[in-house]
């Protein structure tokens, strides 16, 4: 399988030498094309200091980050920003929706700051917004949709340019169980037929439960790892809580 | 503690609305160098005279400075309503707290303390240092010679910029107080979650609304120019102005619901780079801002009319006086007057005696003092008015224009005696057959009335004699000294044709022998001391030099001063809106950075946004203008309007320098403002 991200023993510190934080402490991993990765942690664990560091949003204080070839932790300037909108996607809480923009023009907009030929954009659109079931709230406003139906339309612009990894912090920490579960069966299908590359966030065992990989994280250091394999749903949830119970319980009281 | 906290948020929005404080301290500075015009001219040699129109001057600049007030008082009682509301979320923290109204009113009023005697600080000590330069210019203005270069400082002028600033800000401290006590935490909470409504018009209507705009100020356009000799009375105007205004207003209207529908249909440029999100931004922001847009377009309007007509005046005023009064003195007397004019008997006999016997009379020998002097005659008759003049085109005439009068007398001159003149005065010269007359004139409207008369050969009857137009048009000349083109119509008549007893004035014109400014100074105010006595009116150069150098400083420096006044103040407003819009949307284009765009696409989408919103005013304003100064034009005819265009470049460096200033200002600013930190 091809390697897409490979996290090579990254630490992030914060603050000075008297009070020194370390959000995290020296993490490896790899993420393989067409894999769905989701990342377990309480907070405080260091999980969103993590995907914010592979995202190009915060920087590392050591380690090298890889995506395909490239070291994004040596890039600067522009060259970050050209990386972000060609090789990542991404997916956040709190969905980042351009209010004044319809749906279709959020999705457009991603394709637009890449320079993207107008002429292809509208079966692109249409394409990713039939996988998305996002067909009829297009011409809406993101005032008049519901959460679901806005991570929808920021999923399908995550994903809409191709990019090789798709980054969601906490992409269903704003909805509620019907919506999320929509939305998550949306990701199993984008990774299945899109063969999207996912790295998702959560502290939520039944959203960890879609990915085919969940990776545990505790004071900054990987605690766990447990792999889906032929598990159905069910039995890899079931997984994931135990390990839950193992890491201790001050987190995970969303059970 | 409340002390502490109000010297904080100073300090905080220092650094967001640094254009307001620049505003205030600009208002302050300008303020100050206007109203200590008259402690600049202590460095000046100035004659007597010249000191009296100082003193108008000065008059008339305190009267402007009370209208001023209140523009700059609405501006800054805006501008603090504006900031207050942006910090809505601030007082809700305050009220949560705790804290009583009464205790943010004082917080309020210390801030608004501060911030009023930092910016009157500076804006002091800033026009303290800018009246140094003013009063250079005021002494090139007078063409005055600086005698000696001091430091000055106006305490009036201070004191009265403290007075009238100090009101404004205890408007403005009630004011909030004002606002504060009404407020309700619960708006106060509503009031930051921003619930965007996105009203979207019909596009029909608004092209409808857009034709009806363009068609109404098309029609006020016209009434202004082509129609203007229609506005024959003063409340004949009010219609194109109400007009204009209205169609501005909706013209703003419908181009913001236009814009987005025409510019989403041509979408290869709809959807190229961050063109979407900048459409979607002006909409959104153009819908609240149509108002606002058209009083910034409206003001920029007035303050190009003001400042180019002025700077017009001013120019040709002073090239006009030189020209046009090419003779050093002229004494006149009126002769042959009679009961019915209202005259006493004393001077019906006087009026029988000549101009030069009468100096004779009163002791004066003009000849020691005054060379080159030359006597004619002007002649009246009543069987000869204006009316007669155009004969059978009287009726067409005055179908347009209606408000002249045609019953008025014309003057008449011997041909010989006008070419008397014209020698003296460098014109040109003309000659008669017996039975033709010429007219010379150089009032361009009075002109266009005589020259239908004159290019159908009216023939008119003098003193029983008919006489058929030499020209078919009125020949440029002049008689009496002035400073501006007024010669309605002098009658050129073959010399037999006059008649003694029905000349009107007996003049003299000459030329000091003396050559020096000064010493013609001296003569002038003997020589007219000893005229005082006598029925001779004089007319001197230097007289009226003096009005015109005077005329045109009054106008030069009340259209400065309203014009930056206006300059500043609407593009102040527009600074402070753009300036909030930018930290309002600073959300936004963190988002936009996080999915990836590039700073430069975002500043340039920033920058097209700001440019769009200062020029789009600018422009309509520039359009409104050239109307506006083309109707100015005609009302200032007799001022001469060659000096228009060095005038409305200097207009346009004014606009370039400060409404461009405050444009590069906003845009630095939003740029700081939306940096991602």
């Amino acid at each position: 399988m091809e390697t897409i991200l490979k996290v090579e023993e990254i630490e992030k510190y914060y603050g000075h030498n008297s009070s020194l934080t370390k959000a995290i402490d020296g993490i490896t991993f790899t993420v393989d094309k067409g894999e769905f990765v989701a990342i377990m942690g309480s907070s405080g664990s260091g999980k969103t200091t993590l995907l914010n560091c592979i995202s190009t949003i915060d920087r590392v204080t050591s380690g090298h980050i890889y995506v395909k070839e490239t070291d994004i932790t040596k890039l600067r300037g522009n060259h970050l920003n050209r990386f972000r909108r060609e090789e990542l996607g991404f997916i956040f809480q709190d969905f980042n929706l351009l209010d004044t923009l319809t749906a279709y023009e959020n999705i457009a907009l991603a394709l637009s700051i890449q320079g993207a030929n107008v002429k292809e954009m509208d079966a692109k659109i249409k394409e990713v917004a039939g996988q998305l079931a996002i067909l009829d709230v297009l011409e809406k406003y993101p005032y008049q949709m519901s959460g679901g139906q806005k991570q929808r339309v920021a999923s399908a612009r995550a994903i809409i340019t191709e990019p090789k990894l798709v980054l969601a912090d906490e992409p269903t920490g704003a909805l509620d169980s019907k919506a999320a579960r929509m939305l998550l069966e949306r990701f199993e299908y984008l990774n299945e037929k899109r063969k999207a590359t996912i790295l998702m966030v959560t502290h939520d065992a039944f959203t960890a439960s879609y990915a085919t990989r969940v990776i545990f994280i505790k004071d900054g250091k990987i605690f766990n790892e447990i792999f889906k394999g032929n598990d159905t749903r069910k039995e890899f949830f079931n997984k994931i809580i135990d390990v839950v119970t193992l890491l201790g319980g001050d987190l995970f009281d969303a059970l | 503690m409340l002390f502490k906290i109000s010297i904080k948020n100073i300090k905080k929005s220092f650094k967001d609305y640094a254009i307001y404080f620049f505003t205030l301290i600009l208002g302050v500075s300008i303020f100050y160098v206007f109203n200590s015009i008259n402690s600049q001219t202590i460095m000046m040699d100035v004659t007597e005279r010249t000191d009296e129109i100082i003193r108008l001057l000065e008059q008339m600049l305190a009267s402007v400075s009370v209208f001023v007030s209140f523009i700059l008082g609405f501006l800054i009682i805006y501008a603090s309503r504006f900031l207050m509301k942006r910090r809505n979320k601030e007082f809700a923290i305050y009220l949560t707290l705790g804290m009583s109204k009464r205790k943010i009113s004082f917080l309020l009023f210390l801030e608004t303390l501060l911030i009023g005697l930092l910016s009157l600080g500076v804006g002091l000590v800033l026009g303290v240092f800018l009246s140094q330069l003013m009063s250079v210019f005021v002494v090139n203005l007078f063409d005055a010679d600086m005698t000696k270069f001091t430091f000055v400082f106006s305490s009036s002028a201070c004191l009265k910029c403290l007075l009238y600033f100090g009101i404004m800000y205890l408007l403005v401290m009630l004011f909030n107080t004002f606002s504060v006590s009404k407020c309700k935490l619960i708006d106060l909470y509503h009031a930051s979650k921003r619930s965007e409504k996105l009203k979207v018009k019909n596009p029909f209507l608004c092209i409808v609304i857009f034709i009806l705009s363009v068609m109404a100020l098309s029609y006020a356009y016209y009434t202004v120019t082509i129609g203007f000799s229609n506005l024959d009375t003063a409340d004949k105007i009010v219609k194109p102005i109400v007009l204009g205004v209205v169609a501005t207003f909706f013209l703003f209207f419908s181009i913001s619901g236009l814009l987005l529908k025409v510019i989403q249909g041509m979408k290869g440029i709809y959807y190229k780079g961050l063109n979407s999100f900048i459409v979607r931004q002006m909409s959104s922001k153009i819908n609240t801002t149509v108002f606002s847009m058209t009083t910034i377009c409206l003001m920029l309007f007035i303050t190009i009319c003001v400042l180019s007509s002025a700077l017009t005046i001013k120019n040709s005023m002073q090239n006009n006086a030189n020209a046009l009064a090419p003779a050093d003195i002229q004494l006149t007397k009126s002769m042959y007057v009679s009961k019915a004019e209202g005259y006493t008997e004393e001077e019906i006999t006087d009026s029988k005696v000549g101009i030069r016997e009468t100096l004779v009379q009163a002791g004066i020998d003009l000849e020691q003092d005054v060379k080159d002097m030359v006597e004619v005659g002007i002649y009246q008759t009543p069987t000869l008015t204006l009316r007669d003049t155009l004969g059978a085109r009287f009726e067409e005439v005055r179908k347009q224009y209606l408000f002249l009068r045609y019953d008025a007398k014309e003057d008449i001159m011997k041909v010989s005696d006008y070419n008397k003149i014209a020698q003296l005065y460098g014109l040109e010269e003309f000659t008669l057959k017996d039975d033709e007359y010429m007219v010379v004139a150089d009032f361009k409207s009075m002109v266009n009335v005589r020259n239908m008369g004159l290019l159908h050969h009216e023939e008119i009857e003098v003193f029983g004699k008919i006489l058929s137009p030499k020209y078919e048009e009125c020949k440029e000349g002049f008689v009496e000294l002035s400073a501006q083109h007024i010669n309605a119509g002098i009658i050129l008549v073959p010399d037999e044709v006059a008649r003694e007893e029905d000349l009107k004035i007996d003049m003299l014109v000459g030329n000091y022998k003396k050559s020096s400014k000064q010493e013609k100074i001296e003569v002038e105010e003997k020589l007219l001391k000893k005229l005082g006595n006598t029925n001779i009116f004089n007319n001197t150069k230097i007289d009226i030099l003096n009005a015109s150098v005077g005329l045109g400083a009054l106008v030069t420096f009340i259209g400065l001063y309203l014009g930056i006044i206006f300059l500043i103040s609407s593009a102040a407003i527009l600074a402070l809106k753009e300036l909030s819009e930018s930290s309002d949307n600073k959300e936004r284009y963190r988002m936009l950075r996080r999915i990836g765009t590039d700073e430069a696409m975002i500043e340039k989408a920033l920058f097209k946004q700001i440019a769009i919103f200062f020029f789009l005013p600018l422009f309509l304003a520039i359009i409104h203008s050239i109307f506006g100064m083309l109707f100015a034009n005609k009302i200032l005819e007799i001022y001469g309007n060659e000096q228009l265009l060095p005038s409305i470049l200097l207009t346009g460096l004014f606009l370039v320098f400060i409404y461009g200033g405050y444009f590069f200002l906003t845009y630095i600013c939003s740029k700081r403002i939306i940096k991602d930190n």
